[in-house]
């Protein structure tokens, strides 16, 4: 088992609450498990074109995930970039 | 839905042990945290295994710590419903997580821990962020 993980099976990032960067956009959330459809969020806030990235993110951050979708999908060949959000940078 | 509380009931045990106040009523919230006056710690538990686990242990390390606010309670997500929806609604700029902990000086929000400031850190690591931020909030500030 590693780190703090305690559902034996997961990734590491499973629980974790992770920017995930794709082909279509920012998403911010609690990263599940990759499935064969792709990779599997829960409680996500998804990043608005209206708003910069490293603001959204900064203000994630600081102010929480405001939850928009209660799951999202990734397909795992649109995943550019998966980091965890305390450790995101641009 | 909540779960079994024979199931959480150690996870309460687990902070009460320390002397932190359990809020388990809207009534009980209003009480604590709608008096302002010096510090108080507002601890969001959760069943969470992968967070949780950490955050209670960080707690009660930095409950060792010489500075600490005057009165620690706990709220707990899932279980006590409408006592943790109140309660958020006094640090309602923050998205709802659990667990996650709140840190007020006289009413206001000086310090909060979201769940993904927990995720993946040790107790030690958790209990630092508390300590630093009891030492910068709660240091000066004499007893009621």
């Amino acid at each position: 088992m590693s780190g703090h993980v305690f559902h034996p099976g997961h990734s590491e990032l499973h629980g974790i609450t992770v920017v995930l960067e794709s082909a279509e956009g920012l998403y911010i959330g609690r990263y599940h498990e990759e499935t064969p459809q792709g990779v599997l969020l829960h409680d996500v806030a998804e990043h608005r074109e209206s708003e910069g990235r490293s603001d959204f993110v900064r203000k994630t951050l600081k102010f929480g995930v405001r939850a928009q979708h209660p799951h999202v999908v990734i397909p795992s060949a649109d995943v550019r970039r998966v980091t965890r959000l305390v450790d995101w940078q641009e | 839905m909540p779960y079994d509380p024979r199931i959480v009931q150690p996870m309460r045990e687990e902070l009460t042990r320390l002397g932190v106040r359990e809020l388990r009523t809207v009534a009980e919230v209003d009480s604590a945290l709608g008096d302002s006056r010096g510090t108080m710690l507002v601890f969001v538990n959760s069943v969470c295994g992968c967070a949780a686990g950490t955050a209670r242990p960080g707690l009660s390390l930095a409950l060792q710590h010489a500075a600490k606010p005057q009165q620690i309670t706990t709220v707990f997500a899932g279980q006590d419903l409408e006592a943790t929806a109140r309660a958020r609604q006094y640090f309602s700029d923050y998205a709802p997580s659990s667990p996650s902990i709140a840190l007020f000086r006289d009413g206001e929000v000086v310090h909060f821990v979201h769940r993904h400031m927990i995720e993946g850190r040790s107790p030690q690591q958790i209990a630092k962020d508390l300590t630093d931020a009891f030492d910068r909030y709660c240091a000066t500030v004499e007893k009621l």
